[in-house]
């Protein structure tokens, strides 16, 4: 056996995949630049590239669709689709389940939740002409009341994590938790009246353009620490990909691993539903496509990869979404699950067996 | 044994599972008094539900004591952070790793987790201690492959490479030759014992494959059946009784001659087998699994002659009255069932 060794060339090293970067990078930057230039006006490449280095495009009006609307929109997809894929990632490999998503935890259902009690409860408040009325107002109150209900989930959730030390427990009772918060919002919608409902139901099929320029820098910031923990906690998640007894016998310390994960996830969960409404499947199905497009499951190389290819996903869903060429915009979450659907059912048939690969 | 030079030692330590609700604690074994010396292979075996892992669990700090304590290096075990334990004592265990997309390099590799800094990256000494493992575990020809695809042996071997990788002065491993075939098991057996010898280390691991551990202890320790456990070296646990009461069941009894398990009853006559060593080894099995029980003394009224000649074998049946001569056991059985 040992006379036979052979030399262990650099190859076998975790390689960070400069090529796989690259491109994610040049197709982020593309489909950016598409995203822009795509929508109900249309505007010239020129003159988008010419906003975007600071000078004026020929049309005053273009000027103002652009950085009034389409920047702050397509920011926001980048913003959230990274997000929630990190989100996402975190999840599956806690969990070490392949079906994991930001939405596990129940905090989505908790943002739902403080949403419906702020549309719902409200009553003539709140209502869609009272919203128009006090535009910034409202939409501050939805965020708020978003981020309070996902941030009470998450507490529940952090109080029940440091009873329940056995992970597969942790995930049935973050579902239970969300399946709960989802019964009281259908309770507390039926007995609303049909326009309350509305509101809350355009709320629930999430969208993109809803934040303005100057509330974008709170998404960013959410984005950036909930992000910036993730990568910080690169090689616990590496360690609990073998199972926690593993890791704990490597000296990874699960227990306050896990409360960072939570933390990580809640805040970039919860800040993205509360300003964009439940975006759903980014979360489940980036994670696996980045898998399997750079090959590895090292946690230093998958969260920025994930990071690029959710906005990635997210832009081009956004394109779709805004239907080039028409007047017309669809719900975001619904194009996110049509597009989202086929690709991981492709990727799954593919690699044949997603539970072994993850 | 001194408690001192020990790597890892127990006090009176009681395992099993704390109290839950109303009921009460579930004590597995008690008043454990054990010394993992470096450089030594020791087999802990026991019953099924005796608690081998619990115990190999309890002393990685995997697991609560219920009473008692762990000692390491002589120092209490949970004075330790879960950091520096790892440093000294790294465990293979029998959860079963399901992920993919990682290779056998960058898993051996997690065994450095104790020693990288807070991103994990690898240092030029980390390096050269993941080759080093690497190389004595004998995983060189597929350091590149997806864990996923992994044999259960491969596996195996390469889940010791990264507790070799963490570089400690204790193994422990629970089950490590449990679904593996023969050859993979004296070859796990084998590396472990030359790491023993080579670099020191004290190797604990459990199995319940008692001739295999019969072969390769330095160091038995046996957990009873009533949650006591005994230690020794195997050949003295094995004159003095001790490893027979530990397992025998009525259905089977352990043979002291042979240091294996018998299966059968014999129901049937005497024999007088005699010959030469290696067909007599056979035959004597063969007799014993027909229900015949074979004698080395001369009197029975049976009396069966095994005999080799270069790559040929003869086996003789003499009675009192007659001798026949066959050239197979297939043939000498049949002439004893017409009997």
């Amino acid at each position: 056996m040992a006379n036979e060794r052979t030399d262990i060339t650099p190859r076998h090293k975790t390689g960070i995949r400069p090529l796989y970067f690259g491109l994610l990078i040049i197709g982020l930057i593309g489909l950016l630049l598409l995203n822009l230039a795509l929508g109900s006006v249309d505007i010239p490449l020129s003159d988008i590239v010419q906003i975007l280095i600071g000078g004026e495009a020929t049309s005053e009006a273009w000027n103002k669709i652009i950085v009034n609307i389409r920047i702050p929109r397509a920011v926001t997809a980048v913003l959230a689709g990274s997000a929630l894929s990190v989100g996402g990632l975190l999840m599956q490999t806690l969990f070490r389940n392949p079906l994991a998503g930001p939405s596990v935890l129940g905090i989505t259902a908790g943002a739902s939740l403080g949403v419906a009690i702020v549309m719902l409860a409200g009553g003539t408040i709140t209502s869609i002409f009272a919203i128009q009325q006090l535009s910034a107002f409202g939409s501050w109150m939805i965020v708020i009341a978003a981020s309070l209900g996902a941030a009470g989930v998450l507490l529940l959730i952090l109080l029940i994590s440091i009873k329940v030390r056995d992970n597969v427990t942790l995930l049935i009772i973050g579902l239970m938790i969300g399946n709960l918060t989802i019964a009281l919002v259908s309770i507390w919608q039926y007995f609303s009246r049909p326009e309350q409902i509305q509101d809350y139901l355009i709320w629930t099929f999430g969208s993109l353009g809803g934040v303005p320029l100057d509330q974008l820098w709170i998404l960013a910031v959410i984005t950036l620490i909930g992000g910036g923990i993730a990568m910080a906690l690169s090689k616990p998640l590496n360690g609990l990909l073998l199972g926690e007894n593993y890791a704990r016998s490597m000296g990874l310390s699960v227990f306050s691993s896990r409360i960072w994960i939570i933390v990580s996830t809640s805040l970039l969960a919860g800040g993205i539903t509360a300003f964009c409404g439940p975006i759903g499947f980014v979360g489940i199905a980036v994670p696996h496509l980045t898998r399997s497009l750079m090959g590895t499951n090292d946690h230093r190389v998958l969260i920025p990869a994930t990071l690029l290819m959710g906005a990635i996903l997210l832009l081009a869903c956004d394109i779709v979404a805004q239907v080039p060429g028409s007047t017309t915009t669809l719900p975001i979450s619904a194009v996110t699950s049509m597009v989202g659907s086929p690709v991981v059912i492709w990727v799954i048939i593919q690699r044949k067996n997603l539970q072994a690969s993850f | 044994m001194s408690k001192q030079s020990s790597i890892i030692s127990t006090n009176e330590l009681d395992i099993g599972f704390p109290p839950k609700g109303r009921k009460s604690a579930t004590v597995v074994a008690s008043d454990i008094n054990v010394a993992l010396q470096g450089g030594q292979v020791v087999c802990l075996l026991g019953p099924n539900g005796s608690g081998k892992s619990t115990l190999i669990r309890t002393l990685a700090g995997l697991h609560y004591p219920l009473d008692g304590e762990v000692l390491l290096n002589g120092k209490q075990l949970n004075k330790f952070g879960v950091k520096t334990i790892a440093q000294k004592v790294s465990t293979v265990l029998t959860d079963r790793i399901t992920i993919g997309n990682i290779s056998v390099y960058e898993l051996v590799a997690f065994g450095r987790s104790p020693y990288t800094g807070w991103f994990g990256s690898l240092n030029k000494k980390d390096e050269e201690i993941v080759e080093w493992a690497i190389a004595s575990a004998g995983i060189e020809q597929f350091v590149d492959r997806d864990v996923l695809h992994l044999s259960d042996g491969e596996r195996q071997k390469v889940m010791i490479a990264r507790a070799l990788a963490q570089d400690t002065s204790a193994v422990l491993l629970d089950e490590p030759t449990a679904h593996l075939d023969l050859p993979n098991r004296v070859e796990i057996i084998r590396l472990l014992r030359k790491l023993a010898h080579h670099t020191k280390k004290g190797i604990l691991l459990s199995t319940h494959e008692l001739d295999l551990a019969l072969k390769a202890a330095d160091t038995l320790w046996l957990i009873s059946r009533d949650g006591k456990v005994i230690t020794g070296t195997p050949e003295d646990l094995v004159l003095d009784g001790t490893f027979e009461a530990v397992f025998e069941k009525d259905s089977f009894d352990f043979d002291r001659s042979t240091g294996s398990f018998t299966l059968h009853n014999p129901d049937k006559e005497p024999i007088y087998l005699t010959g030469d060593a290696v067909p007599v080894f056979w035959t004597r099995r063969a007799l014993e699994r027909e229900g015949y029980e074979v004698v080395e003394k001369n009197g029975t009224s049976l009396k069966v002659e095994a005999h080799s000649k270069q790559e040929t074998f003869l086996w003789k049946i003499i009675s009192e009255k007659e001798e026949h001569s066959y050239s197979s056991i297939k043939d000498l059985l049949g002439a004893l069932r017409k009997n």
